[in-house]
């Protein structure tokens, strides 16, 4: 492949890549590269004179077209957002209209004969419980029909704490982080900690966590599950954080502790689904029971999975917070 | 008159939808301040669960938990649309979180909210 030409820097292919790269005039065979270099050199040392004059000159008519363009610039700006405003009401009021006409041509609101009402969600709710043991149908259906997509939407939250943590979490041995965090500490200037605040959360956070838990667990019996667990539970840690400040949510609630619950929740969910993929799925035996419908410990794997989302929401929650207001858990 | 009676009585958690959208789409076109195009994206998704939601109701239904072991589907409302929202919270969430640090660290950068005067900085230091 790698023939080497002893005419490549006159083949009209080279020519063009030069011509292209802006190094030398396509139609002026004379000049050569090295030539054009030698040149250039030459020019820099000895018109020194003469390219200071040019230099003044230079900036002088760089100025001019500065306080001239600033002008038109401000006036430029000013047209812009007569327009951009205009622009923008015209096209909102646009969709909206669009949007408003559609929804006319959309079937009635609460009619059972909608094309919605097919035959999924017949067969959801039909061979719900027999397929999932779970009494509440959502709860069978994202976690046992669409396992998958919620394995995906728990990921969208992991990464999303990841993100903040890439954008605002701040090395606290560094000189810059340690300024930073004497500046933002805002507890510098109320050191003890708000009476009223405090026995409110003595008494309500472990109602808090406690309905959290209750959520999670009964997620497959009663509304409710994971994602509203979890945010409730990093609610309550939030408050916690609030009423008492970081270094008593030091003790249990670290970085280690976000990435270890977290990552291992992730990772016992996808372990679990993939087996279940391969052995449940397609209606193959699995020899995790289904149990009886109405039980705590009944419908297979939802239980256990439920857990594992409500895990990695409340980590996510609480690490949101920590990372805005501190940059750091 | 008519047509407007007709619409309210057939599509209104509809039409309420679509009109919070547009609400959270002129936030998000005319406001500078960042924080604010956020909580209008905010709307916007929120008129999306509350389209869903209502696209999944059916009148005289209960909510898809079985009670007594009936399991037709003339007794419960449609469990999809359900989920889908769910779906949805979590992405906006999950994006909420990544703008507000992105315009923390916006902040830190340039000591405004304000969209026009970020871009003047950007194109006074650009010169």
């Amino acid at each position: 492949m790698s023939k080497i030409r002893s005419d490549y820097e006159k083949t009209l292919w080279r020519k063009i890549v030069r011509f292209v790269n802006g190094e030398k005039d396509f139609f002026d065979e004379q000049s050569g590269f090295d030539v054009e270099s030698e040149e250039l050199e030459s020019r820099k040392h000895n018109n020194f004179f003469e390219e200071t004059e040019w230099k003044k000159k230079k900036v002088q008519i760089t100025e001019l077209i500065e306080e001239r363009s600033e002008e038109t610039d401000r006036r430029a700006i000013k047209l812009y957002e007569k327009f951009y405003r205009l622009f923008a009401v015209i096209t909102c009021v646009a969709i909206i209209a669009i949007l408003l006409a559609t929804v006319t041509n959309l079937p009635d609101y609460g009619d059972a004969s909608n094309p919605a009402n097919n035959e999924v969600s017949k067969k959801y709710i039909e061979d719900g419980i027999k397929d999932t043991g779970a009494v509440n149908i959502v709860a069978g259906m994202i976690l046992d029909y669409r396992a998958f997509d919620t394995l995906g939407e728990s990921h969208v939250l992991f990464i999303a704490a990841v993100c903040v943590m890439i954008l605002l979490k701040i090395d606290p041995d560094s000189e810059k982080g340690k300024r930073f965090i004497n500046l933002e500490n805002d507890r510098a200037y109320e050191p003890k900690n708000d009476p009223i605040l405090a026995w409110a959360t003595r008494i309500l956070v472990p109602l808090i966590i406690t309905f959290g838990i209750y959520i999670i667990v009964n997620g497959h019996l009663s509304p409710g599950g994971g994602f509203s667990g979890g945010a409730i539970i990093g609610a309550g840690l939030i408050l916690y954080l609030n009423a008492f400040g970081f270094k008593k949510t030091e003790r249990f609630f670290t970085q280690k502790t976000f990435s270890v619950v977290s990552v291992s929740a992730l990772l016992f969910y996808s372990v679990s689904k993939t087996y279940a993929f391969f052995t449940g799925a397609n209606g193959l035996h699995s020899f995790i029971s289904k149990g009886t419908p109405g039980d705590i410990l009944s419908s297979g794997l939802i239980l256990p999975l439920n857990i594992c989302v409500g895990a990695v929401v409340a980590c996510t929650m609480y690490s949101f917070y920590g990372m805005f207001r501190k940059g750091g858990l | 008159m008519q047509a407007v009676i007709d619409y309210i009585s057939s599509n209104l958690f509809e039409g309420v939808a679509i009109i919070l959208f547009g609400i959270g789409f002129t936030t998000l076109f005319l406001h500078p301040n960042l924080i604010k195009k956020i909580m209008g994206l905010n709307i916007m998704d929120s008129s999306v669960y509350l389209f869903l939601a209502a696209k999944g109701y059916v009148f005289g239904r209960k909510a898809p938990i079985v009670v007594d072991g009936i399991t037709e589907m003339e007794s419960y409302i449609n469990p999809i649309p359900t989920g889908l929202v769910l779906t949805g919270i979590v992405v906006s969430v999950s994006v909420t979180a990544v703008m507000l640090a992105l315009t923390i660290r916006l902040y830190w950068r340039y000591h405004t909210l304000e969209m026009d005067e970020i871009m003047q900085i950007i194109r006074k230091e650009g010169k």
